[in-house]
């Protein structure tokens, strides 16, 4: 008789609610008839994502979980908690703006300005796929941080990846660059994840396990003559992470992607998918890899340095304001990477922890924001991308364009907004090593911050000190879901600008528990 | 090496059937050529001529292919689960039913959307 393993339901149960509602949601898609799927998806869509996050508030009341749970497979620890409850809070509002359905294509099969495609038009024919597609992926990104087992994380990465290239390809409008979008998406992403799972092969012929725990463990005792399957082992699995968090050299995926992609799709993927990507980094880096930072180190500096340097600099040519946020993405993640940076035996982890899961928050919340206004501007074909669009948008709009400038405000962390916080909170634990190169790491994050804050100023000069076009873009009445978004995205960003302090509070006590070690 | 005395025989053996098999069906076979038995085997493309720019084929062998993945992938575990079955009890059996249900659900929303009408 095998004994059967033993589950902790009530520590799984937020993934278990959102997978789900997910599968109850192919059913709906399946038997409901046509007129009624929206009205069934968008209310179980939302109840799922709220009742997952009660549980995640419950289980935090509770007491966090100091045992990995599932066979040691998925660790719901304090740092978990706080991720997923920041996914959740971004997924609900990137859901509302999925909610507006002037987003999705008809039918993504039909080819663009074909019979097939007016006949899906005419027939009100609509991809409510969207929402269990969305479910499925924000399912992926919750397991992808917490799980503590590579394969697991292999598991956990495609069922994140493999909705959002679907999604990717049904904007409404603009169909050939969405479906590019996914395209590229999809055989890039491939390819990385083929790269993370060869790491995995080649870690466990290191380690004998792919647990992460094992791994440390057995990189605590040392010794052996493997050190080529750890060396190289370690830089597959960088590859196949940092290409989803989008760092250079692996970030030409991103603009691509955040422009073709519907626009609350691309605010799904900015904000949770880099967040859950984060959270895996953070995982096998420092969980599996923390004892061997002498060997990650010096190469993630080099990616640090060149995905801030890289992402401000390339921003700063762009002529589109998605593309422009996807580098400003880039951007960011080279920040985020500066907080990965300062691990080790120093004791400077709870303290880099609590900085990076704090920027995660602020970052997320301001980009949801961002691109709920983007959606806004719009042209005869669609919204408005191109930057001279936007030109003036200050007169004709005030309100809107005021907002969009304080987002883009807190994305250069000027004080005040939620941006720095994030960022004094990161920089302060890599300065705080009192490392030189850790230190000058920090400097050239400071100087690619204020070359970022060049084009988010140059935009705002746009919108209100120049003269709006005649035929200038419309701005739509926002419906209800998006006034939420963009309220909720604001207020968030002011509040965590002037009292920062109750969601450091709750970091700080998140990254105390560390991860599971 | 003893150890890999069997496969080394299994494999001598599949061989050696395979390229009998193929070798002797000319001289064996019957020969009656109809226009069906000329088209291309099985994936209802004619490879040549091509057509201009690479032309369009019908999606309905893909939908079909991916289909079988599914439930070839269900049958792969399934195996397993049935030589174990009296050692793994009832956890066992909750596991996959689960699994099967999660299967059926791809299932019922391929058979709704049509995905096993041919036309």
């Amino acid at each position: 008789m095998i004994t059967a393993p033993t589950i902790e339901y009530f520590a799984l149960a937020p993934l278990l609610i959102i997978f789900g509602a997910a599968i109850i949601g192919v059913l709906v898609e399946a038997f409901a008839p046509r007129y009624l799927r929206r009205a069934v998806h968008v209310p179980l869509t939302l109840l799922s994502l709220v009742g997952a996050f009660a549980l995640v508030i419950l289980q935090t009341v509770r007491g966090v979980p100091t045992t990995p749970a599932a066979m040691g497979s998925v660790a719901v620890d304090g740092p978990t908690l706080f991720i997923w409850g920041t996914i959740l809070v971004l997924s609900f509002v990137s859901v509302l703006l999925i909610n507006d359905e002037e987003q999705f294509v008809p039918s993504a099969a039909a080819v663009p300005g074909s019979a097939e495609e007016e006949k899906a038009i005419t027939e009100g024919a609509a991809h409510t796929e969207v929402y269990p597609l969305a479910l499925f992926a924000i399912g992926g990104m919750l397991l992808f941080p917490a799980s503590n087992d590579l394969l697991i994380m292999f598991v956990a990465l495609e069922v994140m990846s493999l909705p959002l290239y679907l999604l990717c390809g049904l904007a409404r409008r603009r169909r050939l660059l969405s479906q590019e979008a996914s395209v590229k998406y999809f055989l890039l992403g491939a390819f990385s994840s083929a790269f993370f799972l060869y790491g995995t092969a080649l870690l466990y012929g290191f380690a004998g396990t792919v647990d992460l725990l094992g791994i440390r463990e057995r990189l605590a005792v040392g010794g052996g003559g493997t050190e080529t399957l750890l060396l190289v082992g370690t830089a597959m699995l960088g590859v196949g992470l940092l290409f989803k968090i989008g760092a250079a050299p692996f970030q030409a995926w991103k603009p691509d992607v955040y422009q073709g992609a519907p626009t609350p799709i691309t605010a799904l993927m900015a904000s949770g998918t880099l967040v859950a990507a984060f959270g895996a980094v953070l995982r096998v880096f420092w969980v599996a890899l923390g004892n061997d930072s002498w060997n990650w180190e010096p190469i993630m500096w080099g990616v640090a340095a060149l995905t801030m340097v890289a992402g401000s600099i390339l921003a700063i040519t762009q002529t589109d304001i998605k593309r422009m946020l996807a580098y400003s993405s880039i951007a960011h993640a080279g920040f985020l990477l500066v907080g990965v940076m300062a691990v080790g035996e120093r004791g400077q982890n709870a303290l880099a922890l609590s900085g990076l899961l704090f920027y995660l928050v602020t970052y997320g919340i301001t980009t949801v924001g961002a691109f709920a206004i983007v959606t806004l501007v719009r042209d005869p074909g669609g919204e408005a991308w191109h930057l001279s669009r936007w030109a003036g948008l200050g007169k004709r709009s005030p309100k809107l364009a005021g907002l969009f400038a304080f987002f883009l405000l807190a994305f250069a962390g000027i004080p005040l907004t939620s941006g720095f916080f994030g960022k004094y909170a990161v920089f302060r634990s890599a300065v705080a090593l009192g490392e030189a190169w850790l230190t000058g790491l920090v400097v050239l994050a400071v100087v690619a911050s204020a070359a970022a804050a060049f084009f988010y100023v140059r935009v705002i000069v746009l919108m209100f000190f120049s003269d709006p076009s005649a035929d200038g873009p419309t701005v739509v009445t926002p419906s209800w879901a998006t006034s939420t978004v963009v309220g909720f995205s604001a207020f968030a960003t002011v509040a965590l600008g002037v009292f920062p302090q109750p969601v450091l509070d709750l970091a700080e006590k998140a990254a105390k528990s560390l991860f599971v070690q | 090496m003893e150890l890999y005395a069997p496969i080394l025989v299994l494999a001598v053996l599949g061989a050696g059937f395979a390229v009998f098999s193929v070798s002797i069906a000319p001289f064996t076979g019957p020969k009656r050529w109809n226009r069906a038995k000329l088209d291309a085997y099985e994936c209802g493309i004619d490879p040549t001529p091509q057509p201009i720019g690479g032309g369009r084929f019908p999606l309905k062998y893909m939908i079909t292919a991916m289909l079988f993945i599914v439930f070839d992938i269900e049958i792969i575990f399934l195996y397993p689960w049935a030589v174990a079955f009296d050692k793994l009890g009832v956890f066992g059996l909750v596991e996959m039913v689960l699994f099967i249900v999660t299967v059926l659900v791809a299932y019922a929303y391929v058979w709704r959307r049509r995905g096993l009408d041919w036309d």
